[in-house]
């Protein structure tokens, strides 16, 4: 440390140089993220086959579970149909509409609730006994009170996905170190400046965390939600498929939802490298 | 002409429920951390604050800084009481309290913000002090990648950057390796004699408070109060040589004398590991 500090004070002195290395760090790091990427690719490889050859191998009755390939031929089809394509994007408009509200709400909730200890002292008991119903439980009650129609639906998604916000909200804004605030508050910082420029950024990386549960909690919750009373999106699909026996076609409507999910986690992930870098290399994994 | 005036301060803190505190034999819910603190500081003046660890110098510190306010008495900074956080004081923390998601840069920038400085002006200034620092390579790195040296380096920028009448520092230097610690007072001293700041600052290192200070005022064990003020009569400006010079060693012993005491009464207290030591 010492020679970093010598070296720090005779760069005073010197010209500031372009800094190219960070352009060769940031190529690096790509890699690094492929390489680390690429080393789960043998084990779904293997998984793969597995299911080419287990149907194939007649130890499973192709009826039941089609080959691998047949799978991906189906799904092939239905893409280039644009058929499942509609039903994805009917999905995904719902979790999103239900997944943008919870952040509409939960957060700014969160951010009183960990910070007027006194909100928290009339809220927690409410909110402790609801976050502790699942999701699946209370699903026929929404579709009761609301109908088959599409608020139901994003109704459910919402109050599915706000728990985790909530949550990852609060004791983001609860595990703030003192130390900023007093810091902040020795520069005279305004009540809003401090929510804004420490409070805020502080608490980010836990509410990406929520957000990131929270968007996985949103996808299940479309899925089930459209397979009991839905005409249209990816759950419906599937349930759809199955009715009809079209088994090629409920497996690619599954694996379709593997790639969604895998999608939506890289994109979160991705932001979450985005918003928190100055956090350091400990966050966390690529595959998350 | 005093800049600040601390009289018959007195804080307590109110403890948790259960916990309890001998205060001279007294069992009590309450601690008492100052008692009949009294201090005035010159315009211009390097005032180190000595003491055993929980004596209540971090304490005396929010208070001047408007951070806390006192059971009773008056703190008074250019004649006004403090009742808020000043824009005339500048606070360097222990633990640095850099904002992680800011910039070097940026965290210099922080204060000058609330100021409502221009963005092009605070930059300015910002890149003035980096230089200063020999920071300017570092501008545009988070805290987590720069060494506990530079950390406090930017801290320190970043406090200086409202251009405070009064520097409060509460033991700025504590966590560096010697070397760097070092380093860092012989820049401090040096930035510092080109200005008419006020500084406080707390060490726990004698030779550091003999180096730097006009003065050093020696806190009692707690209840903390001032016990005693040494005047430093070194020479200025002071070079990093002063150190082993015979009247430095006077000084510190000096400081010392007044100390020992006090020190050894909060290790009966608290049964805390030494920390002074000559
Ligand atoms: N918010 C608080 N609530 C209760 N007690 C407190 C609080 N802040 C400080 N104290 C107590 O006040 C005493 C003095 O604390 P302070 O931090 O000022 O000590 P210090 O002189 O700075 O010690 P050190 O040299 O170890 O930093 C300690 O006994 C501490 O436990
Ligand atoms: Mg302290």
């Amino acid at each position: 440390m010492t020679e970093e500090v010598i070296v720090a004070s005779r760069a005073g002195l010197k010209a500031r140089s372009i800094d190219f290395s960070s352009y060769v760090k940031q190529g690096e790091y790509l890699l690094k993220g492929l390489n680390k990427w690429s080393q789960g690719i043998p084990l779904v490889l293997v998984f793969f086959a597995i299911w080419e050859a287990l149907p194939r191998l007649g130890f499973i009755d192709p009826l039941f579970l089609p080959t691998f390939s047949t799978t991906i031929k189906t799904l092939f089809d239905l893409i280039v149909s644009g058929k499942l394509l509609e039903h994805v994007l009917v999905s995904l408009q719902r979790a999103s509409a239900g997944f943008g509200l919870a952040i509409l709400v939960a957060v700014p909730l969160g951010f009183l609730m960990g910070w007027y200890n006194k909100f928290e002292r009339y809220t927690d008991l409410l909110v402790q006994s609801l976050r502790n119903i699942s999701t699946f439980a209370l699903l026929p009650i929404f579709l009761l009170v609301l109908g088959l129609g599409e608020s139901s639906k994003i109704a459910i998604i919402f109050y599915g996905a706000s728990w985790q916000l909530l949550m990852n909200t609060i004791s983001g804004v609860k595990s703030i170190d003192p130390i900023y605030i007093k810091a902040a508050k020795s520069m005279c910082v305004s009540d809003w400046d401090l929510f804004r420029k420490v409070i805020l950024p502080a608490s980010i990386p836990s509410i990406i965390i929520g957000a990131r549960l929270g968007a996985k909690i949103s996808l299940m919750v479309v899925i089930a939600a459209e397979m009991i009373g839905a005409k249209s999106g990816l759950g419906f699909f599937i349930q759809n498929a199955q009715f009809n026996f079209m088994v090629p076609e409920m497996y690619a409507g599954i694996l379709t939802l593997a790639l969604l999910g895998l999608l939506v986690n890289y994109l979160l992930v991705w932001l979450e490298k985005k918003t928190t870098g100055w956090k350091g290399e400990i966050g966390s994994s690529i595959l998350g | 002409m005093d800049i600040i005036v601390a009289e018959k301060v007195h804080k307590k803190f109110k403890l948790k429920q259960g916990q309890q505190v001998n205060n001279n034999g007294v069992i009590s819910n309450e601690i008492e951390v100052l008692s009949g603190f009294d201090l005035k500081i010159k315009k211009g003046e390097f005032l180190v604050l000595v003491g055993p660890s929980g004596s209540g110098k971090s304490v005396f510190l929010d208070l001047v800084g408007g951070l806390s306010a006192p059971t009773s008495g008056v703190v008074y900074l250019d004649d006004k009481l403090v009742e808020a956080p000043s824009d005339k004081t500048g606070y360097v923390f222990q633990q640095y309290a850099l904002f992680p998601w800011r910039s070097a840069l940026s965290n210099i920038e922080f204060g000058l913000e609330s100021r409502g400085v221009a963005k092009e002006e605070r930059v300015k200034i910002a890149r003035e002090l980096l230089s200063l620092f020999g920071l300017s390579d570092f501008e545009d790195r988070f805290p987590y990648q720069l060494s506990g040296g530079m950390q406090q380096r930017v801290a320190i920028a970043r406090a200086l950057a409202t251009k405070p009448e009064v520097l409060l520092m509460d033991e700025p230097f504590a966590a560096l390796d010697a070397q760097t610690r070092e380093i860092l007072q012989n820049e401090l001293i040096r930035i510092w004699e080109g200005t008419d700041t006020t500084v406080i600052f707390v060490t726990h290192s004698i030779d550091e408070a003999v180096f730097l200070a006009d003065r050093v005022a020696v806190v009692t064990a707690r209840p903390g109060r001032i016990k005693d003020i040494i005047k430093i009569d070194l020479p200025r400006p002071r070079k990093g040589d002063i150190r082993s010079s015979n009247e430095f060693a006077a000084n510190r012993h000096k400081v010392w004398g007044a100390l020992k005491a006090e020190v050894n009464k909060a290790q009966q207290d608290w049964k805390l590991a030494p920390v002074f030591s000559e």
